[in-house]
């Protein structure tokens, strides 16, 4: 970094939240800036291109009431960082790090760039330990391991706050008492639902262990853009330095996308789908891409992002380049919603890539991948028969296809649906799921090995865990 | 007036411009600001050159220098690359991280090849012979069962004035001088070659033979050829990784090249992981020893991502130009494409389809040409072959995007993934009415002459009843099965059974994962054994339900999961059960 810091008064364009100062020298690129008010009041920005005499600058708390006259800015030589020590665990913050608590300050014992660095992908340790989350939508169909980053796609009104609430409450890896922690990062959520919560961290004793970065719906928008970022560049320090295993929830990205639109809009780039920027995909890969393990560290990042897809559409730019880059998704459906089933899990376009390293024999059970493979055969199969029902009427079905109807019932209501404080073990997901299997004939059942088939299916004398 | 430095003007993103550059060239190398970081130039407009920047720019003050090096981006091929992993423009990210740290910090850099390592060299020239690009001057057994062969590089030809007697160097001792004229060339164990340009070949060739990937549904109804292309076009968890991973450990090509541009970190270490424990089928050894690793995850720097794709394929043209039979993997060519995007709207260029550059169908073109069989350079006549196989990401699945319709203009194999396959878990989610493959004659006559006469026949008879079971469903949907003939209920029926026995392949199942050529064609010939029967069933009279509820079904499905050593048995059982049950009903 070239000068520590200069001032100038010579802004001479201010747009949506972006200004241009003129006259200026030596300013490096992301650099930190501090704008003063004609009123005297501080915002904070950062240098999106820097030329040979000017800068552009996005300002974080928006630019009402800035002028192109007597507003001053101050370039500090720094690019962002946050402070970050041990003392942090328990702490609540807005989304640029100023403390919400009515605490000090963060003494630092260290300083850290809040874009952080590319992990070695040949430092990376393949996630494969298990995490039990009590949800046997989760558990069974898509089970959450360690290090793994795993968002939900829901929609305005469904009940994704109350799921990550659970998981949240009831994660566990067995087996391991270890050191854990929470960071919690809210983009533009209401106070009802920061402060739903905040009373479910603090009922639970999560608070303690938990760091939080507040950006509500009233907050600026544009200060979205850092808030993901403090939040894991926290989550690294407690994972890498501290040895913890960190949970980290986002929640909504889909109001930190619409904050990077903004900004391209302001600099009239040139847009890519739906208006949004055509580098979304690679911003959001610096987000996500901050999960996992390190080999020979013993901490972990563990990521369960929230996003709400517009009109419920997976197809939509923020869901879709979600799913490009994290490791499958919990989807929520609006249909079984208001059938009244909680969690409203819609397993079929759920997905966990790293399942398969954390499940079977030593980890889960032996014969969970083949039951997940039998009962995601099982009910897509079902659905199909419940459409043509819609169409023909059940008088042309056969009996198996009227098994299957009945699995598939009993599948949504008995295995999908479950108490928001039940909290069932995979042992016990796995035996709901024989339960419900027993009701298609054996023959059916091509996807579980003989040898599990006999030594878990009801009709041969279970085998009790 | 040619300048050496230039001076930095204007920085935004991974975009830096630089002034006072006048003479400097198109794609040439420059190391940017006090940091070195690695750069490429790609717009000139007077003295002013645009540079990409293939590290983080965060920091970089407009005034810093800009030093050239007059050089293209290029890679050093050489003994060390099997069993590598490198970032997109060819860092080590082992040493990297055994020098550095967890995380990779900016102006790392590091050679690609071990400078320390002493390698057996075997001279195959003797003083006086006369070479030219192409040839071998020796060979260096790399691993049990890839020899290495250290070539004349292209462009160089003359007589041997020196060659290193057998024994031990490293690549950066001399091991032959080639002397033309006046001109003397040292030549060392490592070429360099910028990654923007082909290797040259003396010919292009048809490709004959199928590269055989061990999965069914892509052996028997898509194929690809050695030299062959393919595009696996896929939404989100669609299961384009888990295919072209299937690929990468089963496909009896010599040499794997795996190129992770823009995807997940976690994949990656899934690979670095897993593969050093598999066995190649065909040699028993750790197939990591055949495979080069190119990883630059989707947060590492986006130019490097554009250069990835070009930094593979050359290697893989190096191992071609030895005789080998090569397959690249590219996942995901979108993410390749996306990089072109985001450079090209930083550059503020007139943007095409969906904010795509103009030239996105003509890159996507010049990559795929590269690859194909080949007559190599040298005075041999030996072949070599590089097939490609990409993975497209389009957004929302929505096929018609123009990174996969620029694709499909291109590659000869399609194989079309399909997400209501995915969410009924039936896998590999190949959707067998949309995907094509232009290579089934030439591969047909292959499995004739070497695996079975029937192979033709069994393969446009299940291609026929998956297209029949497609027209069927249509009227089931409107009228319900009931109604339909019995004849029309056993082709729904045959149909199924061919998708749940043959073509669902369970990837993580130790032995479904992989079925040889031999194989696939025993369980094509058993489930036509069994449709024989069924059709004679018929004709007595016999219900396609009665059929349905043969225990042997279930015995079918399973022929993909059965173990090696146990085949011959458990089909001979088979067979055995499957006339049994057919006698029971009165065939």
């Amino acid at each position: 970094m070239a000068e520590p810091s200069r001032e100038y008064s010579t802004v001479s364009k201010v747009v949506g939240p972006i200004i241009v100062v003129d006259d200026v020298e030596g300013i490096g690129y992301s650099e930190v800036v501090e704008i003063t008010m004609p009123s005297g009041e501080k915002r904070l920005g950062q240098v999106l291109e820097t030329q040979s005499t000017r800068a552009i600058v996005q300002v974080f708390g928006g630019t009402r009431d800035l002028d192109t006259d007597i507003t001053s800015v101050r370039f500090s030589g720094e690019i962002m960082k946050i402070p970050l020590s041990g003392e942090i665990l328990g702490r609540i913050f807005n989304g640029i790090a100023h403390p919400l608590d009515g605490g000090g300050p963060v003494i630092p014992e260290e300083m850290r760039d809040i874009y952080g660095l590319p992990i070695n992908p040949y430092a990376r340790e393949h996630p494969r330990d298990s995490i039990e989350t009590g949800i046997s939508a989760i558990d069974g169909m898509n089970t959450l391991v360690r290090g793994q980053k795993l968002p939900i796609f829901s929609g305005a009104g469904l009940p994704h706050n109350l799921l990550a609430a659970q998981i949240t409450r009831q994660a566990k890896v067995l087996g391991q008492e270890e050191d854990f922690a929470v960071v919690f990062a809210a983009m533009g959520i209401t106070h009802e639902e920061a402060a739903f919560f905040l009373r479910d961290f603090r009922s639970t004793g999560a608070l303690e262990r938990a760091v939080l970065f507040l950006n509500l719906a009233d907050d600026p928008a544009i200060e979205r853009i850092i808030t993901p970022r403090l939040a894991l560049t926290t989550a690294e320090f407690l994972a890498f330095e501290k040895d913890m295993h960190v949970l980290v929830i986002l929640t909504d990205l889909t109001n930190y996308c619409e904050s990077l639109r903004e900004i391209a809009a302001a600099r009239e780039e040139v847009p890519g789908r739906r208006g949004y920027p055509g580098y979304m995909y690679t911003d959001l890969a610096g987000i996500y891409e901050r999960a996992g393990r390190i080999a020979g560290k013993k901490g972990s990042i563990t990521q369960l992002p929230i996003l709400t897809m517009p009109d419920d559409d997976i197809t939509h730019p923020v869901p879709d380049l979600t799913g490009y880059i994290t490791e499958g998704q919990i989807v929520l459906s609006r249909d079984l919603h208001r059938k009244g089933i909680y969690p409203p899990i819609n397993v079929l376009p759920c997905l966990s890539r790293l399942m398969q390293g954390g499940i079977g024999e030593g980890r889960t059970r032996e014969d969970h991948a083949d039951v997940n493979n039998q009962l995601y055969s099982a009910y897509a199969q079902g659905i199909k028969i419940k459409n043509l029902v819609a169409v023909i009427g059940e008088e042309g079905l056969s009996d198996t296809d009227r098994q299957y109807l009945a699995f598939t019932e009993r599948f949504e209501t008995e295995f999908i649906a479950q108490g928001q404080y039940e909290d069932r073990s995979f042992h016990r997901t796995l035996d709901i799921a024989w339960e419900l299997l027993s009701i298609l004939p054996q023959s059916e059942l091509k996807r579980i090995d003989t040898r599990f088939v006999a030594k878990y299916h009801p009709a041969h004398g279970r085998h009790q865990a | 007036m040619t300048s050496q430095a230039g001076v930095i003007i204007r920085v935004t993103g991974p975009v830096v411009l630089a002034s006072g550059l006048r003479g400097a060239r198109m794609f040439e190398i420059v190391k940017v600001g006090r940091q070195e970081l690695i750069g490429e130039i790609i717009t000139l407009e007077e003295d002013v050159a645009t540079i990409q920047v293939y590290e983080e720019t965060a920091g970089i003050v407009p005034g810093e220098a800009v030093l050239r090096t007059g050089e293209s981006l290029s890679v050093e091929l050489g003994p060390g690359l099997l069993g590598n992993i490198y970032d997109g423009i060819q860092r080590p990210l082992r040493e990297i991280n055994v020098l550095w740290a967890d995380f990779i910090s900016r102006g790392a850099t590091l050679p690609a090849l071990s400078e320390a390592k002493k390698w057996e060299f075997d001279p195959k020239v003797k003083e006086g012979d006369q070479v030219s690009g192409g040839d071998t001057l020796g060979v260096v057994q790399e691993s049990t069962t890839i020899s290495h062969k250290i070539m004349v590089p292209p462009g160089i030809s003359g007589r041997i004035h020196m060659i290193a007697s057998a024994g031990t160097y490293t690549i950066r001792e001399t091991i032959a001088t080639v002397r033309n004229g006046d001109r003397v060339f040292d030549l060392t164990m490592v070429q360099r070659w910028p990654v923007r340009s082909a290797r040259p070949v003396k010919e292009k060739l048809d490709p004959q033979k199928p590269l055989i990937t061990g999965q069914r549904i892509i052996d028997t109804l898509f194929p690809i050829t050695k030299g062959g292309t393919a595009a696996i076009p896929g939404p989100f968890g669609s299961g384009k990784t888990v295919v072209q991973h299937q690929l990468a450990k089963w496909a009896d090509a010599d040499i794997i090249v795996f190129i992770g541009c823009g995807e997940r970190g976690n994949e990656m270490a899934d690979v670095l992981t897993e593969f050093p424990t598999l066995e190649d089928p065909k040699t028993g050894e750790p197939l990591m020893n055949r495979m080069i690793l190119i990883a630059n995850t989707s947060n590492m720097p986006v130019a490097a991502r554009e250069a990835s794709v070009y930094t593979g394929i050359t290697i893989a043209e190096y191992f071609r130009d030895m005789g080998y039979d090569v397959a690249l993997m590219a996942d995901s060519t979108s993410r390749w494409a996306e990089a072109m995007r985001e450079i090209s709207g930083r550059l503020e260029e007139m943007p095409g389809e969906e904010g795509y550059p103009a030239y996105l169908g003509s890159r996507l073109a010049d990559f795929y040409e590269r690859a194909g069989r080949v007559l190599v350079c040298g005075s041999g006549k030996e072949t070599g072959s590089i097939s490609v196989i990409g993975a497209v990401s389009p957004p929302g699945g929505d096929f018609s995007e123009p990174v996969t319709q620029n694709t499909l203009r291109i590659v000869k194999v399609f194989w079309a993934l399909d997400s209501d396959l995915a969410y009924r878990r039936h896998f590999p989610a190949i959707n067998w009415l949309l995907s094509y493959s232009l290579y089934g004659e030439e591969v047909g006559r292959w499995w004739t002459e070497n695996i079975g006469p029937e192979w033709v026949a069994y393969r446009k008879e299940m291609m026929l009843l998956l297209q029949k079971e497609n027209e069927l469903e249509e009227i089931v949907k409107l009228v319900g099965p009931e109604v339909l003939p019995e004849e029309d209920k056993l082709v729904l029926f045959k149909a199924e059974t061919i998708r749940e026995s043959y073509l669902a392949q369970y990837a993580f199942h130790p032995h479904d994962t992989y079925t040889g050529a031999g194989r696939q064609y025993r369980m094509m010939a058993m489930l036509f054994d069994f449709f024989t029967l069924a059709d004679r069933a018929l004709e007595h009279n016999i219900t396609t339900e009665q059929i349905r509820n043969l225990p042997v079904k279930t015995a079918l499905a399973r022929m993909g999961s059965v173990p090696k050593d146990m085949e011959e048995t458990e089909f001979a059982g088979i067979k055995t059960a499957m006339a049994a049950q057919f006698k029971e009903l009165g065939v």
